[in-house]
């Protein structure tokens, strides 16, 4: 059984928050602040972000809605590497400095804001929707469980852009579709009910498509839904390699985790 | 939902301050209810009694049967636009047991002994349709996906400031371009409001932060009623402290909750449906077995424990079959990591402190069943106005809103606002908008703009939540709401001389933020008032003043005006209800009946 003690957590930290503040009214260039804010173990970064914004510094702007890591906003850089804000405690930080920074690779509209247009366009390139034009039957269409669990890990994507925006290659070449419309490419190619596989397949095998990917892994370690964003991105290079649609002995190659 | 189905007909945008796909609809864990008998028998019937019963009979009979019917349509609707569902083994869409769901006992005798199964007149059905705990995330996604097959043009990041009515009628929308500031008037034929709950006026709330109330607000500030407003649903099982939400689905697979003595005190208030029990029962539960004292170690919080060896030892698992916690890790994997991340609690050997939460406004604009905005209480409509969603009250939740009956209200009556708006614009011209119309948006802003900070805004917010916590809660009382309402009034005095920090227009997101505030002053004000109002304890609202039920004085709904500033003025509307004939004689077809579960 769990004590009090653990539940509330009394460890409170004097942090130093550091943040990479741009504001394109009057910055010419992006310059740091430094806050001092007084926070519990159990409080979120995002917590912290918004005693800043609310007690000391309004003008500090940020995107954030579920506060539980479900919506995918508040993507940014948390000591160097990309999270959602909401879903690291402070508990868990191993230094009392905090350095927040937007995530890299989009361009910066204000403070810990990016431009999530690129991110969103490439998303739609690939065609994350169902393709299948047969008439449905009245009832649902059917779908075995082992069918249904080959596409579960890229169902779980919740747009954030942590893992593109963690991507060298990405960070080189803006036009690399990037790993999160690759798992939602994936989403679909190997679900059974999906017809526009080899479309989706032709699309991500383009010049700017998977074979960008250096199977770095920075996008997997980024993921704040654990989803094996490379894995993912290996299981379309080899069905694109092999040529073989066939779902039931579709490749499930582990690399790594 | 409403903007694919209208799109299929007319020119369609739609407005949205968050990104689509960030919407609080991602958030929800558990399922959608529909009949659809995929694991044991089960009917649309069936349904829509326990939603009526469900709703403490304040549901509107015929919108509850629209509900229910199309319910099953919209589920395979759904599958075939691509919504990844859970199967069952032989490939259909799985569900689940849910609070409130049941069925008639099959081997019900009113005369067997008490406590044994015999003499349960209901016992619960798998109702609910899921995607492991992730369910409203797949509808997002899935609508998402299939607007942009179908070139559903999106206003991302504009945040709506106004509506714009002339005589009468719904004519555009005033909003800013959060990325630039700058205004932009849209003119439509028809509307729809589809701004979600509002639970951020309260403390501890499962909504996420842009849960404010926008479009009911607005449409209060027009002079339209906003409906049951005092039914508000405290969810009995959120995240101490925090209120993130343990889905119901907890117990549905068999979890059970516990007080600081070990027991499972649900046996005593709900001995037949037990932790399965509606959500204010549960939620009436807690807090009762809190002021007894029986809080884990004293304070004000209980245990939900979903161990599979408790699973077991209750008999609690759906099929009554021994499971095992890879089973549990299976069916509630975000549960799980929820606990883990934010209570450092390992579900899987520890039960999780949980105390309940604001989750679910079953009140709000009212509309008809085809999502027509009415303003008053002969149902009539104001032209060119809909609203769909928890910012609505068709009422198909009453006093009291059962899980997963909210997803597959937006997905059924998302539908049928969609057609009805798309039949009504395409058959008009656009009419004229006054000169203008962004004015009173731009003189507020421009007010919050030129005003010098008197104060952090957050401390006006911090007050409401915790007065309308505290004394517009669970429980409430004349003396509680009295109170509530003067907090509130001196809270409003402040807000008007209040202003920003930021004075720029990209991505001004403090000023966004006190205009959002704003609006829950006002959604608040509207709930006390109601809630005072009426004096009798039903669903959702507990009067400990007034603990019965009262149908001969309140089996109506409660309507709100805004009248002046601070005032409101109240009116009623009666229940809709279906008569059958039996035997000759005319009767009602869901008798009222004492709630117990
Ligand atoms: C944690 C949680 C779990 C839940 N689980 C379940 C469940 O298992 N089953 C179930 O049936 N129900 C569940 N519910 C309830 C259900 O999810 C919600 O009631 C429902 O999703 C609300 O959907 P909506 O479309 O009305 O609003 P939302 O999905 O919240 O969308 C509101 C939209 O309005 C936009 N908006 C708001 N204000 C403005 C403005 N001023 N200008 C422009 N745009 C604006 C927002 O950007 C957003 O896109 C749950 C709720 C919560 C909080
Ligand atoms: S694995 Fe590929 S996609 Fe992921 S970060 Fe590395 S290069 Fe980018
Ligand atoms: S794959 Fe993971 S990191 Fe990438 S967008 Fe989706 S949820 Fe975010
Ligand atoms: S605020 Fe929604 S993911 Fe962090």
């Amino acid at each position: 059984m769990l004590s009090q003690a653990e539940l509330i957590d009394p460890q409170a930290r004097t942090l130093t928050v550091r943040i990479k503040r741009y504001n394109p009214e009057v910055d010419e260039k992006p310059h740091w602040e430094e806050y001092k804010v007084e926070a519990d173990g159990h409080d979120r970064v995002l917590d912290v972000i918004q005693k800043v914004k609310w007690e000391q510094d309004d003008t500090l702007s940020l995107r954030r809605s579920c506060a539980h890591g479900v919506c995918g906003s508040d993507a940014m850089r948390i000591n160097g590497s990309n999270g959602l804000a909401c879903k690291i405690l402070v508990k868990n930080l191993r230094s009392d400095t905090l350095t927040l920074e937007p995530i890299l690779g989009l361009p910066v509209l204000k403070d810990l804001i990016v431009d999530m247009k690129p991110f969103f366009d490439h998303y739609k390139s690939v065609m994350p929707f169902l393709v299948n034009d047969e008439q449905p039957p009245t009832a649902e269409r059917l779908q075995s469980p082992a069918e249904r669990a080959r596409f579960d890990e890229s169902t779980k994507c919740i747009l954030c852009a942590c893992c593109t925006t963690a991507c060298p290659p990405f960070w080189g070449d803006r036009k690399y579709v990037g790993p999160a419309a690759i798992v939602n490419a994936h989403r679909f190619i190997f679900d059974s009910r999906d017809r526009g596989a080899a479309e989706r397949l032709e699309i991500l095998n383009d010049a700017e498509g998977v074979w960008r990917c250096r199977t770095v892994f920075n996008c997997t370690s980024a993921c704040p839904r654990d989803i094996k964003v490379t894995q993912t991105i290996s299981e379309v290079k080899r069905l694109l390699m092999t040529g073989n649609i066939d779902l039931d002995t579709a490749p499930s190659v582990v690399i790594g985790n | 939902m409403a903007a694919l189905e209208s799109s299929r007909r007319v020119g369609t945008a739609v407005v949205s301050k968050l990104y689509p796909t960030r919407s609080h609809t991602g958030a929800a864990q558990g399922g959608i209810a529909a009949a659809l008998a995929n694991l044991e028998d089960d009917s649309w019937e069936n349904h829509a009694y326990d939603t009526i019963k469900g709703g403490d009979f304040l549901v509107d009979q015929t919108a509850a049967e629209v509900l229910c019917r199309e319910a099953v349509e919209c589920i395979y609707d759904l599958e075939h636009m691509g919504l990844p569902f859970d199967r069952t083994a032989d490939g259909r869409i799985s569900q689940r047991r849910f609070g409130g769901h049941t069925k008639p006992n099959p081997i019900y005798d009113k005369n067997a002994a008490p406590g044994t199964e015999a003499a349960k007149p209901r016992i619960p059905v798998m109702r609910a349709c899921h995607a492991a705990d992730r369910t409203g995330h797949m509808i997002l996604q899935t609508l998402y996906q299939q607007c942009i097959k179908q070139g559903v043009t999106f206003f991302d990041e504009f945040h709506m400031l106004d509506l714009i009515m002339v005589d009468g009628e719904a004519r555009g929308i005033v909003a800013i371009e959060i990325a630039t500031g700058q205004f932009h008037t849209f003119h439509a034929k028809s509307i729809l409001l589809a701004t979600g709950g509002f639970g951020r006026m309260f403390k501890v709330s499962s909504n996420a932060y842009a849960l404010t109330g926008d479009g009911p607000a607005i449409a209060y500030r027009h002079g339209l009623p906003l409906e049951d407003l005092e039914f508000y649903q405290f969810h009995p099982t959120g995240i101490y402290r925090l209120g993130i939400l343990l889905s119901e689905a907890c117990r549905g697979d068999g979890g059970v909750m516990f007080n600081g003595k070990g027991e499972r005190f649900m046996e005593k208030y709900a001995p037949n449906l037990k932790d399965l029990a509606s959500r204010d029962v549960c939620s009436r539960s807690i807090y009762q077995e809190v002021r007894a004292g029986n809080g884990i170690g004293g304070k004000d919080y209980v245990y939900l424990d979903i161990r599979a060896e408790t699973i077991n030892k209750y008999k609690t698992s759906p099929t009554g079959e021994t499971v095992d916690s890879a089973w549990v890790e299976k069916r509630l994997p975000d549960i799980i990591e929820f606990a883990r991340t934010y209570l450092g609690v390992d579900p899987i050997r520890e039960p999780m402190p949980i105390q309940p939460t604001a989750h679910y406004g079953m009140g709000g604009i009212p509309t008809d069943i085809h999502g027509r905005v009415i303003r008053d209480s002969h149902d009539t409509p104001v032209p060119g106005l809909y609203s769909a969603g928890e910012s609505a009250c068709v009422s198909v939740h009453g006093a009291n809103r059962l899980g997963t009956n909210s997803l597959v209200d937006l997905v059924v009556f998302g539908r049928r606002s969609g057609r009805a708006m798309a039949e009504y614009a395409a058959g008009r011209k656009f009419e004229p908008l006054p000169p203008h119309p962004e004015t009173p948006a731009k003189t507020m802003i421009d007010g919050l703009l030129s005003r010098s900070r008197t104060e952090p805004w957050v401390r006006i917010r911090d007050e409401m939540q915790t007065s309308m916590m505290d004394d517009c809660g669970v429980y409430r009382t004349e003396e509680t709401l009295t109170r509530a309402r003067d907090v509130l009034i001196k809270l409003k005095d402040r807000y008007r001389n209040l202003g920003v920090q930021d004075k720029g227009t990209v991505y001004n997101t403090g000023l966004l933020e006190v205009i959002e505030l704003g609006c829950l002053l006002d959604i608040a004000q509207a709930t006390v008032a109601s809630a005072l109002a009426r004096q009798e304890s039903r669903g959702g609202h507990s009067r400990e003043d007034f603990p019965d039920r009262d149908d001969r004085q309140f089996f109506k709904h409660s309507l709100v005006y805004r009248d002046g500033e601070n005032g409101t003025r109240m009116d009623y509307k009666d229940v809709d209800i279906i008569t059958v004939e039996k035997d000759g004689r005319v009767t009602t077809k869901y008798p009222l009946e004492v709630r117990k579960y």
